[in-house]
């Protein structure tokens, strides 16, 4: 099973005020196992819809296409019962929960999670070692796992929290929506490292960024560039960098 | 839009799941006959062997009832209550006296048991003997209207603490009672504190001489069982001089089909540098799927701080019920005296909840601090309703109030009703308010870590409920945590 991921002629609508309006238009995309894939497009291409479709956003109707992950058609499975299966959304814009203790918050996800892969559940004082070694990793304060989840976080702390979450949950399929954005470049290279030392046979990520410089850090086996809700054209790393001196423009030309 | 819709299925579906706690437990009742009138005032009075100065209090309340008319003000609808039609007395059939947990009706015990109420014989002779237990309760459990069981008296005594059956207070302690009851909340205050007054059958005494600290938290866990029984319990706490005390109360109520009125009176008495914390986990039955059957409950609770520093805090989270009518009260008379509110009020379902606080600031230097908040899901309706008095002696009083209402879904209401009167330059009242739904970012974030829906929801309400959860005793919060998400059951949206 080496099509880790597949996605085939994916097509989804949100509802705007009213009318359905289509946002991904037929997408193609496969991620082999322990390969990571960028997506780089223009603003408004849907990439984001397409990381919350894929983890399971419900004000997203799926209308074409399918998207398998690990065998199973993802479609199918309950946000919940993806994440068990091994998919990570890290957000874009992460959610602020008022009044609930992040490190309880992260200990029940995990658990959740663990119980769910058939894991033995962690007990609060293992749990509380890994969060720990984890904060420590990702440079942040011990202070944040007694704060309630992202209330009152700097654009940045909310980031490394999301990072955070991912290495504890221990994904197979890290989907990061622009996870750079908003982060300086020692936060940056912090983030990166990661992402990076969870790389291996057994875990798959797509990154989603504007940026080329991201990519300076988690080094992507393949660029797919995205506009209209398709995939228009798929390389090597070269292509950020290409991007990166030349913009989107020729890619639209040549799809158009 | 097919998430709105697919929502609202799963919240039919799920509101219709059956109340955990509703089952009856079957001992044989003695009742007395239906309706309310001067002989069966007389004969519940008489049932309890009480002094003549008890009856002729009763019978002085059941006059005032009687001139006396349901209020109306507050946000509630419920069909016209029959008071004729209930039974106003109800007793299981007991061999006299029982001593120890050995001689009370195993049909009782295994109803706790399924509760889940540590009222275990083990457990509680192992806490007699104090072998190895941490935080000792004592619990003083009512049975419909009877006290069945109160351990722990010694410990207690040997403090110096008083801690038994109001009916037993007013033949052993006749002195407290007579000095005490009915003088925070007056027999005519209300129409149902003049209720409560006539027919009160039992509740909780206790008495905390001067400098004791309560040496263990007091609990009495209240159920109504009988069919068509009004449940009115009257309980009476004094804390005296420097004297620190812990109550908790715990209610769930089997489930039935018709209403049942619940009108208890408490009473809190806080002498100088004194101490009640007062902790409330109210789950009664809040009716079916339709809204029919549920408790009507309705209570005044009052506290006062008569001496200068005493403090007095009231904690609540209120999840059951049809319909709810509280108003934990605080009045502070000593110089520098203490009150505080916090408050968590669920309603799901059909349920409507009337509840708040009043803070009536008498002396110099008294501060209160009001912390409530409201959860509404389903098709329920909630209101908060305060009032803050600063009266003119009320010099550099001060109050803080916060109000914060969460809703679920898109067919429950809340609510909130402060009332401010301050007649002190001097004093301060702050008021803060939000109203907030719990969002779909919030849930498909939880979602996305793992979470069920249902947990999703638990944990983001018991987050809103943090400030308030906190004030609990310890092994109370734990409950109440389980108790919001079970009460929250399918009411995502």
């Amino acid at each position: 099973m080496s099509d880790f991921l597949k996605i085939e002629g994916l097509k989804a609508q949100i509802d705007a005020d009213g009318t359905p309006k289509e946002i991904l238009k037929g997408l193609d995309l496969t991620i082999p196992k322990g390969e990571v894939h960028a997506i780089m497009g223009p603003n408004g291409s849907g990439k984001s819809t397409l990381s919350y479709v894929l983890a399971g956003r419900e004000d997203y109707e799926v209308t074409g296409g399918s998207a398998h992950f690990k065998g199973q058609d993802l479609l199918e499975l309950e946000p919940e019962e993806r994440a068990a299966l091994g998919v990570f959304l890290a957000f874009q814009s992460p959610v602020e929960l008022p009044g609930v203790n992040n490190a309880n918050f992260l200990r029940t996800a995990v658990n959740a999670v663990r119980k769910a892969r058939g894991e033995e559940e962690l007990d609060a004082v293992s749990f509380l070692k890994l969060a720990r070694e984890e904060t420590a990793r990702l440079s942040m304060s011990g202070e944040m796992l007694k704060r309630a989840v992202n209330v009152g976080f700097s654009g940045g702390e909310k980031k490394r929290n999301e990072v955070l979450q991912m290495r504890l949950l221990k994904p197979s399929l890290a989907i990061l929506d622009e996870t750079d954005s908003g982060l300086d470049i020692d936060a940056l290279r912090i983030v990166a490292d990661g992402v990076n030392s969870l790389r291996g046979p057994d875990f798959s990520s797509l990154v989603i960024t504007h940026h080329q410089r991201l990519l300076d850090y988690i080094v992507p086996d393949r660029v797919h560039v995205m506009a209209h809700g398709r995939i228009i054209h798929s390389g090597g790393p070269e292509v950020a960098t290409l991007l990166e001196k030349q913009g989107y423009k020729q890619f639209l030309e040549a799809a158009a | 839009m097919p998430a709105v819709s697919e929502t609202r299925e799963a919240v039919e579906k799920l509101a219709k799941s059956n109340y955990e706690w509703g089952f009856e437990t079957n001992v044989e009742m003695d009742l007395a006959p239906k309706g309310l009138n001067e002989d069966i005032v007389r004969l519940i009075s008489a049932r309890k062997k009480e002094p003549q100065w008890m009856l002729e209090w009763r019978l002085k309340a059941f006059r005032a009832w009687q001139e006396m008319s349901e209020p109306n003000w507050a946000k509630i609808k419920h069909p016209p209550i029959d008071y004729q039609d209930a039974h106003y007395f109800a007793q299981p059939k007991k061999k006299p006296g029982p001593k120890s947990l050995d001689e009370v009706d195993p049909e009782l015990l295994k109803t706790y048991e399924k509760l889940g109420i540590p009222l275990h014989e083990q457990e509680m002779l192992a806490g007699v003997e104090g072998a190895g237990q941490k935080t000792p309760v004592a619990v003083d459990a009512v049975f419909d209207s009877v006290s069945v069981a109160t351990t722990f008296r010694k410990t207690l005594a040997e403090a110096g603490v008083i801690f038994c059956p109001i009916s037993e207070a007013i033949i052993e302690h006749p002195e407290l009672v007579k000095k005490y009851l009915g003088t925070v909340v007056p027999v005519a205050d209300n129409f149902f504190s003049a209720l409560n007054s006539a027919v009160f059958t039992d509740g909780s005494f206790v008495y905390v001489p001067k400098g004791v600290r309560c040496p263990m938290e007091l609990s009495t866990y209240f159920r109504i069982n009988a069919r068509n029984t009004g449940q009115f319990e009257r309980t009476l706490i004094i804390a005296e001089d420097q004297a620190t005390v812990s109550y908790l109360e715990g209610c769930t109520a089997p489930q039935r089909d018709e209403n049942q009125l619940h009108a208890a009176v408490v009473e809190l008495v806080a002498m100088e540098d004194a101490f009640i914390k007062y902790s409330t986990v109210q789950n009664w039955y809040p009716g079916d799927e339709n809204g029919k059957g549920g408790i009507y409950n309705f209570v005044t609770k009052r506290g006062i701080c008569k001496g200068d520093r005493a403090r007095i805090s009231w904690t609540q989270v209120e999840t059951g019920s049809a319909i709810t009518w509280k108003y934990p009260s605080c009045i502070l008379a000593g110089k520098g005296s203490v009150g505080e509110f916090y408050s968590v009020a669920v309603t799901n379902g059909h349920q409507q909840a009337d509840t708040g606080t009043k803070m009536i600031h008498l002396a110099p230097d008294t501060r209160s601090t009001i912390v409530a908040k409201t959860i509404s899901a389903g098709k329920s309706d909630s209101t908060y309703r305060g009032l803050v008095r600063m009266q003119p002696k009320a010099r550099n009083g001060r109050n803080f109030t916060q109000c914060d209402s969460l809703l679920i879904g898109n067919q429950c209401g809340a609510h909130t009703v402060p009332y401010i009167e301050s007649r002190n330059m001097s004093a301060r009242v702050e008021h803060e308010a939000t109203t907030s739904k719990i969002s779909e970012d919030q849930l498909f974030y939880c979602r996305s870590r793992g979470f069920s829906e249902e947990e999703a929801v638990g944990l983001i309400v018991n987050g809103f409920c943090r400030e308030v959860l906190k004030e609990l005793p310890m092994e109370f919060a734990v409950e109440a945590q389980k108790l919001l998400q079970i009460s929250l059951e399918g009411s995502v949206g």
